[in-house]
């Protein structure tokens, strides 16, 4: 594809991901401080957020295994982070699953914290998926963020 | 950069620069806080840890002006770690989180946060946050000259009859000082009647009150000193953990500043009790010493403070010449209520840097003022004591417990860290009266900002540290017309000396008494100035106002000798009156 063309594609993923609810405004905030300095900032900062975050995620699933004798204290806390560091680039799903999960935590809904975790890994794995796609086409396109 | 930010280079670009600290577990946080940080022009350093944090902030003291962190964090609580950075450094402190519930901020403000920010922070956001630097430096300042104020207020007002009890009026200057006046104006509004509070604390700060409070801090230890610690230590009914906390904050402050005073401090010149006109100008001496104060002693009083720098300066420096004059000339200039001056700058507000860490055992206290007599200074409780009523005996100061003998009577306020311990050490120098203690410190009324003077009232004791406060950490009879020991009598011997050159920070503890002194001025203790001029009640003319000290100077350096030509009587009118005798 010519440049042009690839840019519309950027473009159009970029638009769906936000349409579809995976990203929120903070990623655009993101990309407005990206800039000649350093351009690949936004990417940087999403692949230190999949490095640090498979880090919690163990430590979210070893801490279930433990049931019955869950501890919700150190899954809340494990969750609070995790929410915190997807909020950093606008993973918006992500972060709502968080927030479920933490709500079940605060019941001590061990089947609905279960539920959420699961839920949570999934849209956790499908955005990573979506932005290396993402990266790959602006890279191509040779541009970096909105146009 | 300059410490205090407002004075420091980067000023004129301000807030371009402002060097921030940011605290976060949080990789993928640390790194945008950092760019965006970076993107309003700030400096930007970043810490992943809470333990990392406070080793960077105390190992480079002053080289942060603001620090952002996150309220949940492995190794420390986000809380704890606020607190700690606003006690022992005294910067402002934004939390964030991306927690926003209503209890969570109302902790972080309780703790002492200046701002609560919620994640994602947007960028608008971060590029106001130097706002809280300007705040804080501007009270930083205004507290100091409420100290200040209170202390030179008390020199004034209270004639001689307070000083003789070596009893700092407390509490009640302050309400004076809050004008922020130039010493003279202060003069005329004394109103004595007037006990208001300065408005941050209800508690009067009284000699004996601070000297408690130092007591418990050095027993503590500087480094592990905590509000609560502090109160639970000094055992006074009705005193409140936030009373401590504040005058924490304001002591860590005055320590600084005596600290970055020192560097001015030259001990030698300063006050060399030169042979003043002190016999007659004995009076005048009481005056002027007592914004030089102090001649060794105040250091011990003065600026006791402990160890930290406290200016202690030289009391001592007096070498007595014979006439005591001690020049106080001397950085009285700062009539930085005699107190030790810390000042450095007054502008300083933050001095978060205060270095506590020396003990100023008042070097300078052991000022033997008592020796005094002769020599003079030892007595002259320059220290910083300005209000001290000079009792004639001299007691040497002995700073070295540790302030705890600041005769600094004025003290009232020593919530600011000037707290020139007059009382009751500096009562013991009157017995300069011989000695001319009268040298009219010169302070020469240059009110110049203190920190061109850097003689801070040198009576003040400034804890200099660049006066070799040593002093005399043992008694060191102060009559050692050392001038090294005229420093550390705070007194602003250093000032004296220093004014020469250092005029800029009185480190001596005294801090310049321009600007901030206006109030504070000279509170040197009261007691000390008095001291030997014979005067008992030499009043020190409330402070010296800065702008008597600043032409000291030169003078002074002969080791503070409060030449008594160089003292400018009109300048030190206030002093005259109850003064001179």
């Amino acid at each position: 594809m010519d440049r042009k063309q690839l840019q519309h594609q950027v473009a159009s993923v970029r638009k769906s991901l936000f349409d579809q609810g995976y990203l929120d405004d903070q990623f655009n905030r993101l990309e407005d401080l990206q800039d000649e300095t350093n351009p690949s900032f936004v990417e940087e900062v999403v692949t230190l957020f999949y490095s640090d975050s498979a880090r919690f995620i163990q430590n979210i699933e070893q801490a279930m295994i433990k049931k019955p004798n869950i501890d919700f204290g150190k899954l809340d806390d494990y969750m609070h982070q995790l929410k915190g560091s997807s909020s950093s680039f606008g993973a918006k799903k992500v972060k709502n699953e968080c927030s479920q999960f933490r709500e079940c935590c605060s019941a001590r809904n061990i089947e609905g914290c279960i539920k959420a975790f699961q839920q949570l890994k999934q849209e956790h794995a499908t955005l990573r998926r979506k932005l290396e796609t993402y990266f790959q086409l602006v890279k191509q396109a040779g541009i970096a963020g909105r146009t | 950069m300059m410490e205090n930010g407002f004075s420091s280079p980067r000023n004129d670009s301000f807030p371009a620069g402002l060097r921030v600290l940011v605290v976060d577990d949080d990789p993928t946080w640390l790194k945008i806080l950092e760019k965006m940080l970076k993107k309003c022009s700030y400096e930007v350093t970043t810490c992943g840890l809470a333990r990392d944090a406070l080793n960077l902030l105390r190992e480079r003291k002053g080289g942060y002006d603001i620090v952002i962190s996150d309220v949940y964090m492995p190794d420390m609580d986000g809380f704890k770690l606020l607190e700690l950075v606003g006690l022992e450094m005294d910067l402002p402190v934004i939390m964030m989180s991306v927690d926003g519930e209503t209890s969570r901020v109302m902790k972080g403000v309780q703790h002492g946060a200046c701002d609560y920010l919620l994640k994602p922070i947007r960028m608008k956001e971060l590029r106001n946050i130097w706002q809280h630097v300007f705040r804080k430096k501007i009270h930083e300042v205004r507290d100091i000259e409420i100290l200040e104020g209170n202390e030179s207020f008390q020199m004034t007002r209270n004639g001689s009859d307070q000083y003789e009890d070596g009893h700092f009026l407390c509490g009640e200057d302050l309400t004076l000082i809050k004008k922020r006046k130039d010493i003279e104006s202060k003069h005329d509004e004394k109103d004595i009647g007037d006990n208001t509070s300065t408005k941050k604390a209800r508690v009067v700060w009284s000699v004996e009150l601070h000297q408690k409070f130092v007591k418990a801090v050095n027993q503590i230890g500087f480094d592990k000193v905590g509000p609560k610690k502090i109160l639970d230590l000094m055992n006074v009914p009705r005193l409140t953990r936030e009373n401590v906390a504040s005058h924490l904050q304001k002591y860590r402050l005055y320590l600084s500043r005596l600290q970055k005073g020192n560097d001015f401090n030259n001990p030698d010149g300063m006050v060399k009790q030169s042979d003043s006109p002190l016999s007659d100008s004995a009076g005048s001496f009481g005056s002027q010493n007592s914004i030089n104060l102090q001649p060794t002693d105040v250091s011990n009083g003065c600026y006791g403070f402990s160890g930290s720098s406290l200016v202690l300066q030289n009391v001592d420096p007096r070498s007595h010449d014979g006439d005591r004059k001690i020049l106080v000339t001397t950085p009285v200039a700062e009539p930085k209520r005699g107190l030790t001056v810390d000042a450095p700058n007054p502008r300083k507000p933050r001095i978060s840097q205060m270095e506590f860490g020396h003990p100023i055992a008042p070097p300078r206290s052991e000022v033997n003022f008592a020796t005094f007599d002769s020599s003079f200074p030892s007595k002259y409780p320059w220290c910083g004591i300005p209000g001290i009523p000079l009792k004639q005996e001299h007691n040497p100061l002995h700073l070295n417990d540790g302030f705890s003998h600041l005769p600094m009577p004025r003290q009232k306020q020593l919530t600011r860290a000037d707290y020139p311990q007059p009382a009751p050490a500096i009562s013991s120098a009157p017995s300069l009266t011989e000695r001319e203690i009268g040298c009219p410190v010169k302070i020469k009324p240059s009110r110049n900002d203190y920190s061109s003077n850097a003689c801070h009232v040198s009576s003040t004791a400034s804890a200099v540290d660049s006066i070799p406060l040593q002093t005399k950490t043992n008694s060191t009879n102060h009559q050692v017309s050392s001038t090294s020991s005229m420093e550390n009598q705070g007194l602003n011997m250093n000032c004296l000396t220093g004014v020469e050159s250092s005029r800029k920070n009185i480190n001596l503890g005294m801090p310049p008494f321009a600007p901030l002194d206006k109030d504070l001025q000279v509170c040197f203790v009261p007691g000390d100035y008095y001291m030997n001029l014979g005067l008992q009640n030499i009043e020190v003319p409330e402070y010296f106002d800065p702008s008597l000290l600043t032409d000291v100077p030169i003078h002074l350096n002969d080791g503070l000798r409060f030449d008594y030509e160089f003292y400018d009587p009109t300048e030190y009118s206030l002093i005259d009156q109850s003064l001179f005798i």
